[in-house]
């Protein structure tokens, strides 16, 4: 029961870090590495957010969450917007840099000891026992929570709202969007928000669960197979791959060996990548050249 | 080489020449003098950067061969150095065996990872096949930490110096001939196949793989080739590193080493030679530049002394922002800002846009 409960939990924080990958990669075909950086920046958000509204939880919070949205469309203004057009790897390596100078710049900001977010906002984390003997801490559970939460306003946006739908077609054709009036950089810069959004959100709740510090932009790179595994463009594909990648990981590390842990996600990626390239619910697609 | 009043090449021999002018040959010399003379001159910390840096040359050249000129990318070199490095501290610590021994089975190594970076490369691209070499970096990185663990060894694998026709490699110049050599050797190797129906096949595939395979070149073959050859010299650059260190850890080889690697081929210039070398001794001196001008900063202003302390951080920042600045201002990395250097001289005193890809 325990082992169900770990999986549910790291298929939520995979999941909802990978809806991140594949927003971005479905609207604008780039890949961006530095999502589990940006994540991070998040959780730091709320650390910034936390010491300047301590008395409100509620606030400070929000106020990280709007922090991150604005990074993210930040980036795309600033960075992202000159790689269009590039090369598929000159987009990526962008984001790579990116990375490693947001990790450097974190270090150097907020110093590289952990932090403990939750204990500054003064939230308590008591332990919750489910029928059947498993436990989780309170912060897991609203992070299964949610993610379903996530994953259903994500659909409803994608399907029912008129960005959402624009945000589809400009993934679907570029050109043929811009020509019928959808301004393209906003829409590619709305993607990059939301993505860095729910991102954000995952690194503060993770930060709240276990606290903070330069290791979290790990959980971002071994999310990412998720992503692929279940399809780079498809929600539900990375839904599905969450669940997939993190049943592997619990299970192998629970039943072989913990070192595992690590390499689980980038060797499912691999036998994915052997039989079905494209992932479970993604698209072929002519693939790019260097 | 473009000259100031075009080319001059009439025949085959003097296309496939690598010096062709007097000026050309006289740097050359002078340059490779230079080489020579350093290790008398430097004191030993200027050594041991020189060493580094030769180092780099020999696997941003490897990669340049890879990504730059065949056209495939690759997010997994340190894995293969990694790989190189494992198995030559498992060969001497498990078998005491020389490095006669291990350096052939780095090459071994690397070339069988080689053919199993390359298989997926058969059927990916782009995004895809970066992504396959990032997932076998960190299969990579896992074995050789199971290894550790398994064995005991689990702070790293300490590796005897290697003894050389009765010498014993310990000494800072004595490690800068073999790297010399080592460096130089995969500069020529690499220039030889580039100018012969290897390194034309790479380009052509790296142009457009369909047009390649209607040249008769076999596709399969060919890529798989410069992931072999590429990891092979990589691996041979992760045993040098692993005696030259007398230190094998999976610590040492995380995958902004990887990155450190591709951003010597992006800041040196992608498909350039020269450019692999300048990227390396660009990449490979940034954190000394960094850490020399914190030292300025926190001695003119006392009160930033707090500096000192975040080096390492601001190092990684500022890696970052300079690969940002080349990707989006000079995507032709240092190979262009020379060309273009080189072509306000020859065109002086009139002014002509630099050749796009022209040149070597």
């Amino acid at each position: 029961m325990q082992l169900v409960v770990n999986i549910a939990v790291l298929a939520s924080i995979y999941a909802l870090i990978s809806c991140g990958y594949v927003l971005i990669y479905r609207v604008s075909r780039v890949l961006s590495l530095a999502h589990g950086e940006l994540m991070m920046l998040g959780a730091y958000g709320l650390v910034t957010t936390a010491s300047l509204f301590a008395a409100q939880p509620g606030v400070a919070v929000a106020a990280a969450g709007l922090l991150a949205a604005a990074t993210g469309a930040l980036v795309y203004w600033v960075l992202m917007r000159r790689m269009t057009g590039e090369a598929v790897l000159a987009a990526v390596l962008a984001t790579i840099a990116l990375g490693i100078l947001l990790r450097g710049a974190m270090v150097l900001i907020w110093s590289a000891q952990v932090q403990h977010p939750a204990r500054m906002l003064g939230f308590d984390n008591p332990v919750v026992a489910l029928p059947g003997g498993a436990r989780l801490s309170t912060i897991s559970l609203l992070l299964v929570g949610m993610n379903a939460l996530v994953y259903l306003a994500l659909w409803w946006f994608l399907t029912r709202t008129r960005y959402g739908i624009a945000m589809r077609a400009a993934g679907q054709n570029p050109r043929l969007a811009a020509q019928r009036g959808i301004n393209l950089h906003a829409v590619y810069a709305l993607a990059w928000g939301i993505a860095v959004f729910t991102g954000g959100l995952t690194g503060i709740l993770i930060a709240c669960d276990a606290g903070l510090d330069a290791t979290m932009a790990t959980i971002g790179l071994k999310a990412f197979p998720a992503a692929l595994v279940g399809g780079l463009d498809s929600l539900v594909g990375a839904l599905c791959g969450a669940v997939i990648v993190a049943t592997a990981e619990v299970l192998l590390i629970h039943y072989v060996d913990p070192l595992l842990s690590d390499v689980v996600p980038f060797l499912v990626l691999t036998a994915m990548l052997i039989v079905r390239p494209w992932g479970l619910f993604g698209s072929r697609e002519e693939l790019d050249r260097v | 080489m473009p000259h100031a009043s075009g080319y001059f090449r009439t025949t085959y021999g003097q296309d496939t020449r690598l010096v062709d002018t007097r000026t050309q040959r006289v740097a050359a010399g002078a340059f490779i003098c230079a080489l020579i003379a350093l290790p008398w001159l430097a004191n030993p910390f200027v050594l041991d950067l020189a060493n580094q840096t030769l180092l780099a040359v020999v696997g941003a050249v490897a990669l340049m061969l890879l990504t730059g000129f065949a056209g495939q990318i690759s997010l997994g070199h340190a894995g293969l150095m990694a790989a190189g490095a494992f198995c030559t501290g498992i060969l001497s610590k498990e078998l005491g065996a020389s490095i006669w021994l291990t350096l052939p089975a780095s090459a071994a190594t690397g070339a069988l990872l080689g053919v199993i970076f390359g298989l997926p490369s058969l059927r990916l691209r782009g995004l895809y096949l970066a992504v396959s070499t990032l997932a076998l970096h960190f299969i990579v990185i896992y074995l050789g930490h199971e290894y550790e663990t398994r064995r005991g060894f689990s702070t790293g694998i300490v590796i005897d110096p290697p003894r050389v026709f009765g010498w014993e490699l310990v000494d800072g110049r004595a490690w800068y001939v073999v790297f010399l050599i080592a460096a130089g050797g995969t500069v020529l190797i690499a220039l030889n196949w580039l100018r012969s129906r290897t390194g034309r096949a790479w380009r052509a595939l790296h142009g457009r793989e369909a047009v390649a395979e209607a040249l008769g070149i076999h596709v399969p073959l060919y890529k798989l080739l410069a992931f072999v050859a590429s990891s092979t010299l990589t691996a041979m650059l992760g045993c040098l590193f692993a005696y030259y260190r007398g230190f094998v850890s999976g610590e040492a080889f995380s995958l902004f080493l990887s990155i450190q690697y591709v951003a010597m081929v992006i800041i040196g210039g992608m498909g350039s030679i020269a450019g692999a070398v300048m990227g390396a001794v660009f990449v490979t001196l940034f954190p000394y530049g960094i850490e020399w001008l914190v030292g300025l900063v926190s001695e003119a202003l006392p009160e930033m002394r707090g500096l000192q302390n975040a080096v390492f951080a601001i190092n990684y920042a500022a890696f970052g922002l300079v690969m940002i600045l080349f990707l989006v201002f000079e995507p032709q990395g240092l190979a262009g800002i020379w060309r273009r250097v080189q072509a306000y001289f020859l065109m002086w005193p009139f002014k002509q846009k630099p050749l796009s890809g022209g040149g070597k």
